[in-house]
């Protein structure tokens, strides 16, 4: 039932043009994107570059890579957090586009009238927008890969930025961030009358998780990997904290007949 | 098969049904009548346990209102006001979806009888978004019966359809009470109600009447006979209005119109009457009141300003 669910929320979700640029072209650009970025660095790696870097960063550099190599590890470090954030924001869309169609169609009543429990819809609802924005950000992460092996100045730098644990953060983190931020857009948009607004109020939710981004890009707050673990579990408790409360404020009623 | 007791719901300060009770047996098509903004729909939700009543009780095929929500949900069909279809998904898709959710056992073959016999089986494969209004009220129709539902609850099936697709509909609803369904059919057609239904609710907020449609064209405001006369009946008016049990007495041009609650016992004493008065009587009859008349007398008796 969950599968025929999910099917549904595609077909109709992915009729919608802006939805499937953020879905296929944003990952795609932001798995090119770092690649180029690098390969222009490349040229200019030396003391300049090194001084960018914070020296809490460089700390954790292994002793045996030069400084160029350092600068390369911090870069590629830097963008494979990126990718664990992508799947932050794409499912927002997908969300919040699932209600507005519902709601566009009138067809959340028939649909209540049925059987189904508000978990089993919220679940629907959540993976349908979680699937595909995770499936996206690691096909982009595998371009990212595939570029920053290719592009490494030595085997050393390959091994550093593909720690196993930048990759569990990666394959592991996107996804529970994903159904952070979908469970957030879902529960805004069953207290907001406007779906509109559940989406952009959703938006503002990631606000704080973006900046958590930014700050660890300009060196202000270093995420080793050493708390990567820590990171992954206090993201599982809290996506099952918001799941839990999604459901308990998914107000029928409120939802049917506030949304005309 | 569906007993409500002081349902009541109230939306802030505005009450939309106030303490209705109301039985609807096994197997009737019951027509719920009300004007726009009457609280049918609101009914339906209440009973569909879309909603929850600000007060009172309902069972539904047994189960209790508030304790059973989901056995409800899983015994009745909805057919809402609005189609809710998914528009980019096919027909046949669709339906599917709501297989699923039912838990439909013969999916496919459910799914293909309704698309055959509402005449959507060659459609099943076009997006909803590509069909007619009287088509998608269809394959709503089909949606809410995947599940051989015992009772159903029709929120203005024929709305919004052209003459034919509405007959199409109609006959479709006479052939599910054939299967002993019990529909609760809400409308503000009332030749529909007069075609279709076994008993009438007219209903505005609160409940007004229940009767056959039969029974509430001839009362509550008692049966009218006509009495044609050779001449020109205004000089009758008065003696006749004087009689104790006539209720009401007009004249239009040479007919005389009466209003009795039992005109069977009381026309042959009118009768002597008029003829010692000197009228010469050419023929008696009934004057039947359309359902239309005593629904609109009922409601507006309930708000004059309307
Ligand atoms: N969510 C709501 N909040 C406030 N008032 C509501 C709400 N839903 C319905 N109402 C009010 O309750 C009354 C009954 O509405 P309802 O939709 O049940 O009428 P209806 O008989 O189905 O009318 P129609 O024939 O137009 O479909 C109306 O006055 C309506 O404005
Ligand atoms: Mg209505």
């Amino acid at each position: 039932m969950l599968k025929i669910l999910i099917y549904k929320e595609w077909a109709e979700v992915f009729k919608n043009r802006l939805v499937l640029f953020t879905v296929i072209f944003l990952p795609l650009l932001l798995g090119i994107l770092p690649l180029v970025m690098l390969g222009t660095m490349g040229n200019v790696t030396g003391e300049s570059s090194l001084n960018d870097i914070p020296p809490s960063a460089l700390a954790m550099c292994p002793p045996a890579l030069s400084a160029g190599e350092c600068v390369q590890v911090y870069l590629l470090s830097q963008f494979v957090l990126m990718f664990m954030l992508i799947p932050l924001v794409i499912p927002v869309s997908i969300a919040a586009y699932s209600i507005v169609g519902e709601k566009r169609v009138r067809s959340l009543e028939p649909l209540l009238a049925t059987p189904i429990t508000t978990w089993e819809l919220i679940l629907a609802k959540a993976l349908a927008a979680v699937i595909p924005a995770v499936v996206a950000s690691w096909a982009a992460f595998l371009l990212f890969a595939i570029g920053g092996v290719a592009m490494a100045a030595s085997p050393a730098v390959v091994r550093a930025f593909l720690h196993p644990m930048w990759l569990l953060a990666v394959v592991v983190g996107g996804p529970l961030l994903a159904l952070l931020s979908v469970s957030l857009a879902l529960m805004v948009s069953s207290r907001v009358n406007d779906p509109r607004v559940a989406e952009q109020l959703a938006g503002v939710v990631a606000v704080p998780l973006l900046a958590l981004l930014f700050g660890q890009m300009s060196g202000f707050l270093v995420l080793n990997r050493n708390l990567v673990l820590v990171f992954l579990l206090v993201l599982a408790l809290l996506d099952a904290v918001m799941l839990y409360f999604t459901v308990r404020v998914f107000d029928r009623e409120n939802i049917l007949t506030r949304w005309r | 098969m569906i007993h409500i007791r002081n349902l009541t719901k109230r939306f802030g300060d505005v009450l939309a049904v106030d303490d209705l009770t109301l039985d609807v047996a096994e197997g009737e098509i019951f027509g719920f009548l009300g004007p726009n903004g009457a609280g049918k729909t609101t009914t339906i939700r209440m009973l569909t346990a879309l909603i929850a009543p600000t007060r009172g009780t309902a069972q539904v095929n047994g189960h209790t209102l508030g304790e059973d929500d989901r056995r409800i949900r899983q015994s009745v069909g909805l057919l809402t006001e609005a189609p809710g279809l998914y528009e980019n998904l096919s027909a046949a898709y669709n339906l599917r979806v709501y297989a699923a959710l039912y838990g439909v056992a013969d999916a496919e073959r459910q799914i293909q009888k309704y698309l055959s016999m509402l005449g959507l089986w060659e459609r099943r494969d076009d997006p909803a978004g590509t069909f007619s209004k009287g088509m998608k009220q269809k394959l709503a129709l089909a949606r809410a019966l995947l599940h051989e539902p015992p009772v159903l609850f029709l929120d203005e099936p024929t709305a919004a359809l052209d003459p034919e697709a509405a007959h199409l509909v109609r006959d479709f609803i006479a052939e599910l009470r054939r299967e002993g369904r019990t529909i609760f059919l809400c409308t503000h057609n009332l030749t529909e109600a007069e075609r279709l239904c076994d008993r009438v609710a007219v209903f505005r907020t609160r409940l007004l009447v229940v009767d056959t449609p039969i029974n509430l064209r001839r009362g509550p405001f008692g049966r009218q006979v006509v009495f044609h006369l050779a001449e020109d009946a205004a000089p009758f008016v008065a003696p006749v209005r004087a009689l104790p049990f006539v209720d009401a007495c007009e004249a239009v041009e040479n007919k005389l119109v009466l209003t009795l609650d039992d005109p069977e016992q009381y026309n042959p004493e009118i009768v002597r009457r008029l003829v010692a008065l000197g009228a010469d009587i050419r023929f008696v009859g009934e004057l039947r009141r359309s359902l239309e008349d005593v629904y609109l007398r009922l409601v507006h008796a309930q708000n004059p300003d309307l």
